[in-house]
């Protein structure tokens, strides 16, 4: 599978039709979740209303670690089988990736300050996705870096994964220490919400996972259609 | 404590990252393959 998407043509031929159904079915199963999320749903009775920033929170929260997987993963598939689509992937996922860890960090600190009566603490899950944040960071100016001093993309490849030590981290933050965030109250498996309350989260996770899709489809897309004009305008000049 | 201008800050900086995002990733993606096309059928 991964070896028949690494040519580029068979790869745009499938991503042409996927980007806009990924992205428009994303954005219904969004829109939907919201509309539910804020006027469906009973308030929480400890959190009151502010329960509702939780429909856009978890999926940021799940993306900005859900991004630096699939960036690890493309870092590997490149390090392993030197596929050039890997490290393209890698590099359209960081940015969309980056936008979602900072969107659960601005939107759990909005969250806090009605909640907890603060708007940021220095506990071991915020603290953590706030490394991450940086990290992404770190690695989208690391990759620009090395693609224009001329590098091989090792190097980024290598951060990429060494990056994944912070998302077991993250996951266990508020297991391992006495954290201020609330403990883990949704897994695959199993949740601790009332079903009242977490039907427009099963609609706004799947929602904005679509849309990361077809938002790294998209930078995919455009990073091919350069490479293609630089490789022309070459041709033409040699 | 009124909750809901927190709310509506929560949805507003989400609507403005997402949004934008797309934005951005959709107009350099069409601008880039504008270009490639326009390269490719230059004689």
């Amino acid at each position: 599978m991964i070896h028949a998407l690494a040519n580029p043509t068979r790869f745009l031929k499938i991503a042409r039709p996927l980007t806009p159904i990924l992205f428009w079915s994303g954005l219904l199963l969004v829109l939907a979740g919201v509309w539910g999320g804020l006027t469906q749903t009973p308030p929480d009775y400890l959190q009151k209303e502010s329960v509702r920033i939780l429909y856009v929170h978890v999926p940021s929260a799940w993306l900005g670690m859900g991004g630096w997987s699939s960036l690890a993963i493309a870092c590997f598939a490149y390090l392993v089988w030197r596929h050039p689509l890997a490290s393209l992937a890698a590099r359209a996922i960081a940015p969309v990736g980056a936008v979602f860890a900072a969107l659960c960090l601005i939107t759990g600190s909005i969250w806090g300050r009605p909640t907890w009566g603060t708007w940021w603490q220095w506990d071991g899950r915020l603290t953590s996705m706030l490394l991450l944040f940086f990290v992404y960071v770190a690695w989208i100016a690391l990759e620009r870096a090395d693609r224009e001093r001329g590098g091989d993309g090792r190097i980024p490849a290598l951060f990429g994964i060494a990056g994944t030590v912070l998302l077991p981290v993250i996951r266990y933050s508020v297991v391992w220490w006495n954290t201020l965030h609330q403990g883990q109250s949704l897994t695959l498996t199993q949740s601790t919400i009332d079903d009242s309350m977490l039907w427009p989260l099963l609609l706004t996770l799947p929602g904005f996972s679509l849309l990361f899709g077809g938002l790294v489809l998209m930078r995919m897309r455009a990073v091919l259609a350069e490479q293609r004009v630089e490789a022309r305008i070459r041709r033409m000049a040699a | 404590m009124n909750h809901w201008p927190f709310i509506i800050a929560a949805y507003a900086v989400v609507v403005a990252g997402v949004g934008g995002l797309s934005l951005f990733s959709w107009l350099a993606m069409r601008r880039a393959e504008a270009a490639a096309e326009a390269l490719r059928n230059r004689p």
